[in-house]
């Protein structure tokens, strides 16, 4: 006898952002990368329809990273000192759909580079490799505010993703992504509240809310990792449920936390017991991944292409066409 | 699931007697719901609204005991889809399958190293716990190594092996340890059942998906075989979780008993990083047993950290003692770093610091779990407490300079801490990824 399921019926979905301009759209990307859009809770396929994939994000830097583990600098060696080769391994060798550029050394504390020079670096960036690019300062608030602006002027038109907004410092990124055409993300510290509050701001200033994007600030697997994963569990009830203020995707900086967790970066000489330091780093940020997909993740910026090539295949498996059988 | 009020209210008698000492049998269920006062006090019930009253109090998913003594595995008595909604009571059990094709010694080594799979993280024993024996050959050589298995480990055991022939004599042997029988199909339903209540053993209910669940735990059921765990078999990872789902809620959303159970799921995947992906997908989506083939430490190491999390209490945050710590070789004229006692802020802080290659001070403060800004916001990292944890655990004379580092979200306490303690008092970076460089500029 067929069981009866147990089927919610939500009454609204996540926004559709759409991240980099084709020609045809005014820009110089080969293609259009959409995430959002789903009518469900993550991979429920016979309770609502799921249009996009999850997509990974491959980061890199505008100066060489100085803190990353051996296991994490090996396969970019030969580029980690060279944006622009960088970017082309991401796309040429790894097959990445979208990039995302740390713009780490504006930091004043890391090499505190120029505005200008980091727009100029944005402009090479977009001649030499051609998928979508998410952009994102330093973290250090005055700095910024002068450099992202210079960066968005110099990507106008390609309809990039660049953050991050926050609840003090919103209105000058906000004012050149309206004028510039491009997405924002709007970063909050692990709180439902201000994700909400800080997207009411922005949607005040004239953006619309269908083009930001909520970085909840996730912790690693092992550090912290829970508070994200149950924050986008409620935004994504609360959006399901017809919160427009919530109903967008999710970015998730993977790489840059699970990088930081001491099980991804110690040496198996320190800790024997954890086994190999080079499977243990990739699944470390593989599972930090995994977790976060299942709780709504839209864009994964990750570092290691070994992880990205893994969580590629775990997506594309929860993607394929066919259709879970309803009843058997 | 639990009954309201006035559901309850809707089985009574409502000729308000008086006989259970409340004035009306509104009065009663309302007691009732508060579960503070017990249905035989009631003598008038009908025996319809006396066993709908009892299973109303039961768990909608049962608890499932698998092993015994100190390593027993208990799992299910969920209560919520999310855990934000209150938490997930029984961290799903983590184990092997070993086949009994394989050589004595390569079992035995297997056995060794699944042993040795013991991690300490924030404060935690983190721990595998169980084998599962999968039957491919007799019964004789099954039972060989059912023993070896038992004899070198004190994992909670599950017999793989659908023959009520080979399991009937097995079980005797080992049926004191309590292991899950791995199962129970619609073919020896009838049988394993038998063997199930005669041995006291929980059962997997093998099913080809949801539509054959609930014929065989009533099957099972019917024959005193009550401690069972779902298994729906081998699928994709898309047909996974939509099944889980739809066991979770039809237990806990309406009430359906036949569902009311735990749920194990064997691990297929041949690439050792598809099966940890597949495996952290089902810790969180509601499995109660996961089974795996391969065991590299660096697997399930990061499988028993999702676990830890996951089913980490969201209403009670991991908190670590409140004291000094002392980190590298600190001596007096190390730094003097002041967090608070939520886990997730000292190990932060800890690791930032340990990275920095300086030594420190770090002395947590009580701030009974709460992260920086939340106990600020909630006055519980003040400068009282502060100063009164300073004096506690005698930091200050553990340092020489008289200097202490505040995180930079409480800037403003400053200058009243500085009045309290007498120190001087350092503002350090906001994020404890500022640590380092802040450490080195000092
Ligand atoms: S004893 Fe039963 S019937 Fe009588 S008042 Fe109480 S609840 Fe009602």
């Amino acid at each position: 006898m067929a069981q009866e399921l147990m089927l919610e019926k939500w009454s609204s979905a996540i926004s559709v952002v759409n991240i980099g301009a084709t020609k045809e759209e005014g820009g110089s990307r080969s293609k259009v990368i959409k995430v959002g859009g789903q009518a469900t809770l993550p991979f429920l396929f016979p309770e609502g329809s799921i249009p996009n994939k999850p997509v990974i994000a491959f980061e890199i830097w505008d100066s060489a990273p100085m803190d990353w583990p051996d296991t994490l600098k090996q396969p970019f060696a030969d580029v980690l000192n060279d944006p622009l080769k960088w970017a082309k391994k991401c796309v040429d060798d790894f097959k990445a759909e979208l990039l995302c550029l740390k713009l780490q050394g504006a930091h004043p504390d890391s090499g505190d580079k120029k505005p200008d020079d980091e727009a100029e670096l944005v402009e090479r960036i977009l001649k030499t490799v051609d998928v979508p690019l998410v952009i994102l300062g330093c973290g250090d608030d005055a700095k910024d505010n002068l450099v992202l602006p210079a960066c968005s002027e110099a990507a106008k038109g390609e309809c990039c993703l660049i953050g991050s907004a926050v609840q003090d410092n919103y209105k000058t990124l906000v004012a050149a992504v309206l004028a510039d055409g491009h997405n924002i993300v709007a970063e909050s510290p692990i709180d439902i509240n201000i994700a909400k509050q800080l997207n009411i701001l922005i949607s005040d200033m004239g953006l619309s809310v269908e083009r930001i994007v909520i970085d909840p600030t996730i912790g690693a697997l092992g550090y912290g990792l829970e508070y994200a994963y149950s924050i986008m569990e409620r935004a994504r009830l609360a959006a399901l449920s017809g919160d427009k203020m919530m109903a967008c995707p999710f970015i998730c900086k993977v790489g840059q936390e699970a990088w930081r967790a001491k099980e991804a970066k110690a040496k198996m000489t320190e800790f024997p017991a954890w086994g190999p330091e080079a499977e243990r780093g990739i699944a470390w940020e593989a599972i930090t991944a995994t977790a976060l997909i299942q709780s709504g993740a839209d864009i994964l910026v990750m570092r290691h292409p070994a992880a990205i090539e893994k969580v590629n295949k775990y997506i594309d498996n929860l993607m394929t066409n066919d259709k879970i059988p309803m009843s058997k | 699931m639990a009954l309201s009020g006035l559901d309850i209210y809707k089985l009574l008698p409502k000729t308000n007697c008086r006989e259970c000492g409340f004035v009306t049998c509104l009065a009663f269920a309302m007691q009732l719901a508060k579960k503070g006062v017990s249905l035989d006090k009631c003598p008038h019930l009908s025996d319809e609204a006396k066993s709908k009253l009892q299973a109303s109090s039961l768990p909608p998913i049962k608890l499932i005991t698998i092993g015994e003594g100190e390593k027993r595995l208990e799992i299910g008595n969920e209560t919520v889809l999310f855990r934000h909604e209150e938490k997930f009571h029984h961290p799903c059990g983590l184990g092997f399958i070993i086949e009994d094709s394989e050589a004595d010694e390569q079992i035995k080594k297997k056995l060794e190293k699944i042993s040795q799979l013991k991690f300490e993280r924030i404060g935690q024993q983190l721990e595998v716990d169980l084998i599962a024996v999968k039957q491919t050959k007799d019964s004789k050589r099954f039972q060989e190594v059912v023993k070896l298995v038992s004899q070198n480990s004190g994992f909670s055991l599950i017999l793989m092996c659908n023959d009520p022939g080979i399991l009937k004599e097995v079980l005797p042997a080992v049926a004191a340890k309590k292991p899950l029988i791995h199962g129970a199909n619609a073919e020896n339903v009838n049988d394993i059942g038998k063997l199930a209540k005669e041995f006291k053993a929980p059962v997997v209910v093998c099913s080809k998906g949801l539509d054959d669940i609930a014929d065989l735990t009533k099957a099972l059921s019917s024959q005193g075989a009550e401690d069972l765990v779902l298994d729906t078999g081998v699928k994709s990872v898309k047909e996974k979780i939509w099944e889980l789902t739809q066991i979770r809620r039809l237990a806990l959303k309406k009430s359906n008993r036949s569902f009311g159970y735990p749920i194990l799921i064997s691990i297929d995947a041949k690439d050792p990083y598809e099966e940890i992906m597949e495996a952290a997908t089902y810790i969180a989506k509601y499995a109660g047993i996961i089974l795996l083939k391969s065991i590299e430490n660096w697997q399930v190491l990061s499988l028993l950290t999702l676990r830890q999390n996951i089913y980490t209490d969201p209403q009670k945050p991991l908190q670590i003692e409140p004291k000094l710590y002392q980190i590298g070789q600190a001596s007096d004229k190390s730094p003097l770093l002041i967090t608070t006692n939520f886990s997730l802020s000292y190990y932060t802080v800890l690791g930032e610091v340990e990275a920095s290659k300086i030594p420190a001070h770090i002395l947590s403060v009580d701030t009974e779990g709460m992260s920086v800004l939340t106990a600020w916001a909630a006055e519980k990292f003040t400068p009282e407490k502060i100063v009164d944890s300073l004096n506690k655990a005698h930091a200050k004379e553990a340092v020489s300079h008289n200097k202490l580092i505040i995180p930079g979200y409480v800037a403003v306490m400053s200058g009243d801490l500085e009045e309290k303690s007498g120190c001087q008092i350092i503002v350090g970076p906001k994020e404890a990824a500022g640590i380092p460089s802040f450490l080195k500029n000092l």
